[in-house]
């Protein structure tokens, strides 16, 4: 692998940039894989990179029906933060924050990792009891949080109406300021590079079509491109998992839903921190290219149709209006629609499956970008050793037959 | 005076949906705009009654495992902001189309009693 450095940018800038090594390779699959990846989103690329880099396995391949990137980790609104409320999803968040602060030394790629901070916005009393319960939780589990009054709010966010005399005063907020926003493309292609360079293979245009099973063990994987053998097989395809476990003939506890955001015209910088709110369902940041980037809570429905209702972002518009009247003429530029599989606790799956040589990644709900880094580290090591590290164990498909459910629908809250 | 009302207005849940927005056939109250729907998740999912006998696993797959098929869905909605009436739907949920309405304790269309 060419290291990305200021010496490297040099020496190409000699040969005109027309000399760049590619980032990954487009290798035709083998016949045979010590584990098959389905999925080549940020969490399976992740995924793949942490199995290499960590557990020293690289006959890996990552099988992709488009594009990497291309689906969910392309279409979501790049918000980090880890001030989840239970010790079981703060410890796992946490982990994931901290993987993001060396992330792209790590891979030697900037991936733009901002800390610019995450404000939680409470607009009722029980907001702010909520807030107050959560931040103490998480200052206990060690991760920095705050709690703001709607003074303090009004010196980080001038342009926010903080007036009492709105349909939803804001009453207070929480602020992680270790949170902020990443470049989502440069997430997926970091994780792509570092992974190719360590032998794997990323095999994309390829939908895998079942899954080939012996004696209750899975054998591999009949894509598109013919059948691909493996003992092993994690499948991180997000809103598709219901489909995936369909094949397995298994049943799963998640539900697709659309999830809808829109970027605005660029404006020069007015905003320099996350603002998210669960009470009028809105949050939004503006990107380094000066769009607002704003999203919308999900639509009610099952949809695998990445687009949703046009009611659910006027609605998401009015709340934004509300907070931000300065935003009132802002043009929007683009909408979309990712599919997000929401489970009834609002916390992943990353589990064993009743298969054997079968593991899922999935249920990351409305908030799964954040958990990129993290969701691979522990998702390698539950592969590569099989059995989940302490940081997934309670994460486990089992746990809606025990009843040990993990409710952070309050931290989960608003879909972002 | 002919009031015109927008195609979209007369129609039927048979034919194209305006963009991004579903048109759903009460069927007390005829077509009506989304909006005024609530959606009510998976239709013909029956509470177990004998509830001591049940399983875990039997518990489980009433209270939390889902179809959520890619392609036809049958569903429930309620038109909240209209007759405040519950109905079930056949819907695709790729294209968001619905091909079949039928109200609550009828068979699902092409399914006998």
């Amino acid at each position: 692998m060419q290291k990305y450095s200021i010496f490297s940018l040099a020496r190409n800038a000699l040969s005109y940039h027309e000399q760049w090594e590619q980032a990954w390779r487009s290798p035709e699959p083998k016949q045979e894989y010590d584990v098959i990846i389905v999925g080549g989103g940020g969490h399976g690329l992740a995924t793949a990179y942490y199995l290499a880099k960590e557990h020293g396995i690289t006959n890996v391949a990552v099988v992709e029906k488009g594009w990497i990137g291309g689906g969910n980790t392309g279409r979501n609104t790049t918000i980090v933060r880890s001030n989840y409320l239970w010790d079981e999803a703060a410890h796992l968040y946490e982990k994931s924050l901290k993987l993001w602060e060396g992330l792209s030394q790590d891979l030697n790629y900037n991936v733009m990792f901002s800390q610019r901070g995450v404000m939680n916005l409470g607009h009722t009393l029980q907001d702010m009891r909520d807030i107050v319960r959560r931040s103490s939780a998480n200052r206990l589990n060690g991760i920095d949080s705050e709690v703001l009054t709607p003074e303090q709010i009004k010196e980080i966010v001038p342009i926010m109406d903080t007036s009492p005399n709105t349909r939803y005063p804001v009453l207070g907020a929480s602020f992680q300021r270790r949170g902020g926003v990443a470049r989502h493309d440069a997430v997926a292609w970091g994780f792509a590079r570092g992974a190719d360079a360590r032998g794997v293979d990323i095999i994309q245009n390829c939908e895998v079509t079942g899954f080939r099973r012996d004696n209750g063990a899975v054998e591999g994987v009949e894509t598109t491109r013919g059948f691909i053998k493996a003992k092993k097989i994690g499948v991180v395809t997000a809103g598709h998992s219901s489909v995936l476990a369909g094949m397995a003939d298994i049943r799963m506890p998640v539900e697709s839903h659309p999830l809808q955001a829109f970027v605005s015209e660029p404006l020069k910088p007015v905003l320099h921190t996350v603002v998210m709110s669960n009470a009028v369902h809105g949050y939004v940041s503006q990107s380094d290219k000066g769009e607002l980037v704003i999203g919308a809570g999900v639509d009610a429905y099952i949809g695998y149709g990445q687009k949703g209702s046009f009611n659910t972002i006027e609605g998401n518009s009015a709340a934004i209006v509300e907070l931000f009247p300065i935003f009132s003429r802002v043009r929007m530029l683009r909408q979309w629609g990712g599919i997000v599989d929401v489970c009834p606790d609002a916390c992943p799956i990353i589990s064993k499956m009743p298969v054997q040589g079968l593991y899922f990644n999935c249920g990351w709900g409305t908030g799964g970008f954040k958990a990129t880094p993290g969701s691979g580290w522990v998702f390698a090591h539950t592969i590569a050793q099989d059995r989940p590290h302490p940081l997934n164990e309670a994460f486990a498909l089992e746990r809606f037959t025990s009843g040990a459910l993990i409710d952070e629908h309050g931290a989960a809250g608003v879909a972002h | 005076m002919n009031m015109v009302l927008p195609e979209w207005r007369i129609d039927d849940s048979q034919k194209p949906i305006a963009k991004n927005m579903l048109l759903i056939n009460c069927p007390w109250c005829g077509p009506r705009d989304q909006s005024e729907f609530s959606y009510g998740g998976e239709a013909h999912i029956v509470r177990p009654t004998d509830t001591d006998a049940l399983s875990d696993q039997e518990w489980v797959d009433y209270l939390f495992n889902r179809e959520n098929p890619k392609g036809e869905h049958k569903e429930q909605w309620c038109h909240a902001q209209g007759c405040r009436r519950w109905f079930n739907a056949v819907r695709d949920t790729v294209t968001y189309k619905i091909s079949h309405i039928y109200k609550i304790g009828e068979a699902p269309p092409g399914e006998s009693d």
